[in-house]
Formats: C-alpha cells, structure tokens, sequence
C-alpha cells in the first residue's frame, strides 16, 4: 500500500497524502482493538498480584505459614492458620490424575482421526468432540454429581472390589463413603481436557509431512510400527503442546470440580478421600466472606497461585514450541 | 525419497531378510490389535455422548414444558426458568454487542495490519495469556474492577464485561483466520484497481470472510451461553422472582431490560441450584435446565455448521 501511494506521487497523480490518509484512522482503531487485550493482561496481573498479597502485605501472615498444611482460617478460632498447601496439593493431584487418564485416550483418538479413520468416521466424531466442547461446566459437574459420584460409591463398595489386593486398600481408607473424591474430580477433569489434547494432537499429528509415512511404509512397517515409531516422536512436541493445555484447562476448572471432589481441606492420601483445590475453595468462600478481611485475601493469594499456573503454562508452551521450530 | 528408491530397488529381489523378519506374525498382530483399540477411542467418544444425551433426554422428560420455560420459578411446585433463562439469552446479547465489534477489528488488525515486532508479539502472548487464566480468575478480576473499584455492585454489565474480556482473545483468533483465509489475489485486484487499503479491507475482505466470521460468532456465542465461573462473583447469584417486561426504563434496576441489575443466568442457576437448593423438585428444575443448555450448546453447534456451509455457497455462486 505503501508502494503504491508512493508510486501514485511520483507519477505526480497527488501532490501529499490527505489528512485522512496521514492519521490513517482505520489502522488506530484496528490497532487499538488489539492492544486492549495487551491492556487487559497488565491490568489483570496487576489487580490480582496486588490483592493476592494482602495476606501478607496487610495481614502480616509469613510466607512459611502459607505452605503448611493448616487450614483454619476462622477468625473466632483460638489459631487462625492460613495453610495453602492443602489446595495447591489438591490441584496438582487432581489434574495429574485427570492427565494419566485423559492422555492416553486423547492421544489415541487423535491418532483415530488422522491415520486410521476413514473420511466418513472423522466426520461423525469431529463434532461430537466440538460438542463436547460446547458442553457447560456445569453440566458436567452435575453428570458428576447424579451418575458418577453414585457409581464410585456403589462399586468401590462392593465386596469383590474390597477384597482386591491393591485397588481394595485404597477403597477401604476413611472418607469414602459417599464417592465425592479426588478420584470423582480427576474423572470428570479427564473428560472435559479430551477435547483440548484430543485437537492440538490432531494437529501434531497431521503437521507430519506425507513423505515420512509413505517412507517407513514402503520399508515394510506396519501402520502401528510407523506410528509407534516415526509418527509420535515427530508429533511430540507438538503432543506435549497438548498435555500442557490439557493441565492448563484442569488446574483451572472450577465449578465442576467443585460439585465432586467434596471439598475437604485436607492433604490429599488417598485417590478414595474428598479433598478439595485451589479453584474450589475459592468457589464456595468467596461469597461468604466480607471484602479486606485475612479469609478473604487468602483466597486472593490462592487466585495468585492459579494465575501463575496459567502464566507458566503459557511461557511453557512458548519453549517447546520453539524448541521444535529450532529442531 | 531414500525409501522409495530402497523399496524399488529390493522389489526385484523381494524383501530383504530383515525387512521380512520386521514383518513378523507378531507386529502384524500388534498392528491389529493398536487399530482396534484406536477405533475403540472414536467408539468410545460417540458412545458417551450419546449416552450423555440420551441420558438428559430421559431426565428432562416430563419436565420441559412450554410452562417450564416461561413460568418465574416457584418454592412449592416445579415452577419455571423463564428469568435466569431471560437472563442468560441477555447476558449473552450484551456481550456479543460488545465481543463482535471489538473482536472483529482486534482480528482484522492481527490479519491485515501487524507486522513482524514486538508489538504483534505481545498481542500474541496477551492473546495466549487471556485464553489460559482460569475462569474463576477472570470473575474474581471483574469482581475487583466492575464491583468493587467502579461501584457498580452486581451488574448484567459487569458480567457482560467480564465475559467479554475472558472470550476476546477466542472472538479475535476466529476473526484473523477467517480474514486470512481470503486469497491474496482478491487483496492485490482491489488494491490494483486504486482502492485505498481500507477500503479493500472493507468492501472486499470483509465480506468474502463472511462465513468464516458468522461460525466463529455463533461459536463464541455458544461459549459465553454455557459459562458460569466467571458471573459468579460479577453478575451476581441472586434468584430473580418475577420480571415485569412493560417496564422499559434501561436505568430502572427492576427492568429486565436494565443492564444495571443483578442477573442469574441459566448455568450460574444450576450451580446454586446444586450448592443450596434445598426444594423438593431441586433435581427435575437442574435436570430440565441441563437438558435446555445442552440443547443450546447442539443447536449453536448445527447452527454454526449450517449458517457457515449455507454463506459460503451463496457468496461463492454469486
């Protein structure tokens, strides 16, 4: 464009740009339009940095009293104790779970869909996993709470289960009586990040260029020998890419967490026992507290954690992304 | 290249020996084996949504009525949904009259203006950065900024507000890849024919994008109907009783019309609903109104597909 007005002068056709060509209103506003997310980033990490260190700004509480385990944080109580650990725990546990189970399976249907589905098969589970998307955390959480929950306390009391080894141990531990559980959060976590590593494995995968499976094909692999072999170490960055988003999206679900894990502030033991995450306790004791008071900056510094989960993640992302351009 | 010419040149002689041995019995029943297990995911996802459909399909039968949705709710019988779900098709209004314009040339700009510097990075990364802070995050901010430092209390405006800074960096992303998948050629004709940049911007790019740009809406859209977190603490969790709808002054807090009122949304409803609600018919209301926000979510789903499909034929016959 700028060639050409250039071009349009010399040729002597207009003798200076007009006033509207100058200011070029058009480019501010787009421009404007975009740098207000920039606006709202800074904005953002500033509020919430500010209010997540009120506890101990304003409150006075140390750092190390933060990473105990001890959550008590009633201001009638004789030792009020501000222990995050508990939920931090929670979150990590909890997502990591919801990651062991959901990788695998996402990444074995986004190998459905680029190597072995045929054009028909993709077209029917393409969307579904859009809807799958679409479906309100909510929604879920309430899934959660009328089959799943109910499912967990039924079968993991049933005798056979009890008298398993190993799987039986676990299920006899205090606390799991009513199925709310770590076990009840990393499950329906597992299956609202499916869609989220499902797609950005799809685009691993399909980035692949044609050459590198007609290459190992043609020396006489089997389809599973050129996956196994050539397809996931070319797709992992891109895979890891994937499960990083997935942990993203998992560390920050709230309100479906929220209704199963039964939110007991506890160190997590047992995958059977109710505990609770950062994004939980922030649910239920937001409402009830009063704005300025310790509980309530706890809750910010709690927001804090998560902010930084989320910010990491995304410069995370960044590396490995650029580790596999550089490669 | 290597393969095929290696392959070609052992075909005369048929495999090589290692080549046959790594074809064995046993990779070819481990082939079988990966590919039913890889059809078993695809089987899996479609079996549980279907079951998940079928399931609110059941659990709504009986309660979804005409009466269900435009009855106010009621403490001793089923009642209705007709204010949260008043107040959610609001919410969602608001916010797309704000993330569509916004969005729109936040995209245009990404696709048309920027340039390869830091400043089209740091767009990126505040992009990025946006998408992945958690929900309740999001609400918690708009709690300081809207309800606290502006005063506004619980406001329809503070959590349209809120939705849209969440959804921005979603609405912008759809909005680039729609106007960049507008063939170059169509830019250097408009530009060639003397039109100024704008202008080819404006009455070529923008329209040719149009489809793209109509499924990334309807797609946001579905996004801002379903979500709860962050109107939480913005928009306010109160029940709403009854709306009188002749009342049409906008700075009115009693108008449902009024941005400036506290507003329930359908799934903020369903989770005090759960967390709280003590009623008899707790379980039918969450139920009827799970199974109304599903079909929402699968109606802006086709929607978006059709609308899209039906746009690019008619752009592109014409």
């Amino acid at each position: 464009m700028a060639q050409l007005t250039s071009a349009n002068r010399m040729a002597g056709l207009r003798a200076a740009p007009s006033f509207a060509e100058r200011i070029d209103l058009p480019q501010r506003v787009v421009f404007l339009a975009a740098a207000s997310m920039i606006g709202i980033v800074i904005l953002l990490l500033g509020f919430i940095t500010w209010q997540g260190l009120q506890l101990f700004l304003k409150d006075g509480v140390p750092v190390t009293q933060v990473l105990s385990t001890t959550w008590q944080p009633d201001s009638t109580s004789p030792d009020v104790t501000f222990g995050l650990l508990p939920f931090i725990a929670g979150t990590v546990f909890v997502t990591a779970v919801a990651l062991l189970i959901s990788t695998p399976l996402s990444v074995g249907l986004a190998l459905f869909l680029s190597e072995v589905a045929p054009r028909w098969a993709r077209a029917i589970v393409q969307p579904a996993l859009e809807i799958f998307v679409g479906i309100p955390s909510v929604v879920w959480g309430w899934l959660g709470i009328t089959i799943l929950v109910p499912f967990l306390s039924d079968t993991f009391h049933h005798d056979f289960v009890l008298s398993l080894p190993v799987v039986g141990e676990v299920f006899r531990a205090p606390g799991f009586l009513t199925g709310f559980s770590w076990l009840a959060g990393s499950l329906v976590l597992s299956i609202m990040v499916l869609p989220t590593i499902t797609s950005v494995s799809f685009d691993a995968f399909r980035a692949i260029p044609q050459e590198l499976r007609t290459g190992s094909l043609a020396l006489g692999t089997t389809r599973w020998q050129t996956i196994r072999h050539i397809l996931i170490p070319a797709a992992l960055p891109g895979v890891l890419t994937a499960v990083v988003l997935g942990m993203t999206r998992a560390a920050g679900e709230a309100l479906a967490v929220q209704m199963v894990i039964g939110n007991s502030p506890m160190m997590p033991q047992a995958i059977s026992q109710p505990v609770t995450t950062l994004t939980s306790q922030i649910t239920l004791d937001m409402g009830n507290t009063v704005f300025g008071e310790p509980w309530q900056d706890a809750l910010w510094t709690m927001s804090l954690v998560l902010l930084i989960i989320s910010i990491t993640s995304v410069v995370l992302v960044r590396v490995i992304n650029k580790r596999r351009m550089a490669s | 290249m290597t393969a095929t010419a290696s392959s070609a040149g052992s075909g005369s002689r048929g495999p090589s020996p290692s080549l046959r041995h790594r074809r064995s019995s046993g990779s070819i029943l481990a082939d079988r084996a990966a590919t039913v297990v890889l059809w078993g995911t695809g089987i899996f996802v479609l079996l549980l949504l279907g079951a998940i459909i079928l399931h609110f399909a059941v659990a709504a039968w009986g309660v979804v009525s005409p009466s269900f949705v435009l009855n106010d709710p009621s403490d001793s019988a089923l009642g209705g949904i007709m204010p949260v779900l008043w107040n959610s098709l609001y919410m969602l209004a608001l916010t797309m009259l704000i993330a569509i314009p916004v969005g729109l040339l936040g995209g245009i700009y990404m696709s048309e203006y920027a340039g390869d510097n830091p400043i089209t990075s740091a767009i990126r990364f505040a992009e990025e950065a946006i998408s992945s802070v958690p929900s309740i995050v999001v609400g918690l901010f708009g709690l300081i900024l809207f309800v606290d430092n502006f005063h506004m209390g619980f406001t329809a405006l503070g959590g349209a507000l809120a939705l849209t800074l969440f959804n921005l960096p979603l609405m912008t992303r759809l909005s680039e890849q729609a106007l960049r998948a507008v063939p170059q050629d169509e830019r250097s004709a408009s530009l060639a024919l003397g039109a100024t940049k704008w202008q080819t911007i404006r009455h070529v790019v923008v329209p040719l994008a149009i489809p793209g740009l109509v499924t990334g809406v309807i797609l946001t859209a579905g996004r801002v109907f379903g979500e709860a977190a962050v109107l939480l603490f913005t928009s306010g969790i109160g029940t709403p009783a009854h709306y009188d709808f002749a009342n049409l002054d906008l700075t009115n807090p009693a108008s449902p019309w009024s941005p400036f009122r506290p507003a329930t949304t359908l799934s903020v409803y369903i989770w005090k609903l759960q967390s709280e609600g003590l009623g008899a018919f707790k379980n039918q209301i969450i139920d009827g109104s799970a199974a109304i926000l599903i079909s929402m979510v699968l109606i802006f789903n086709l929607g978006a597909r059709l609308v899209g499909r039906l746009l690019t034929r008619r752009l592109t016959a014409a």
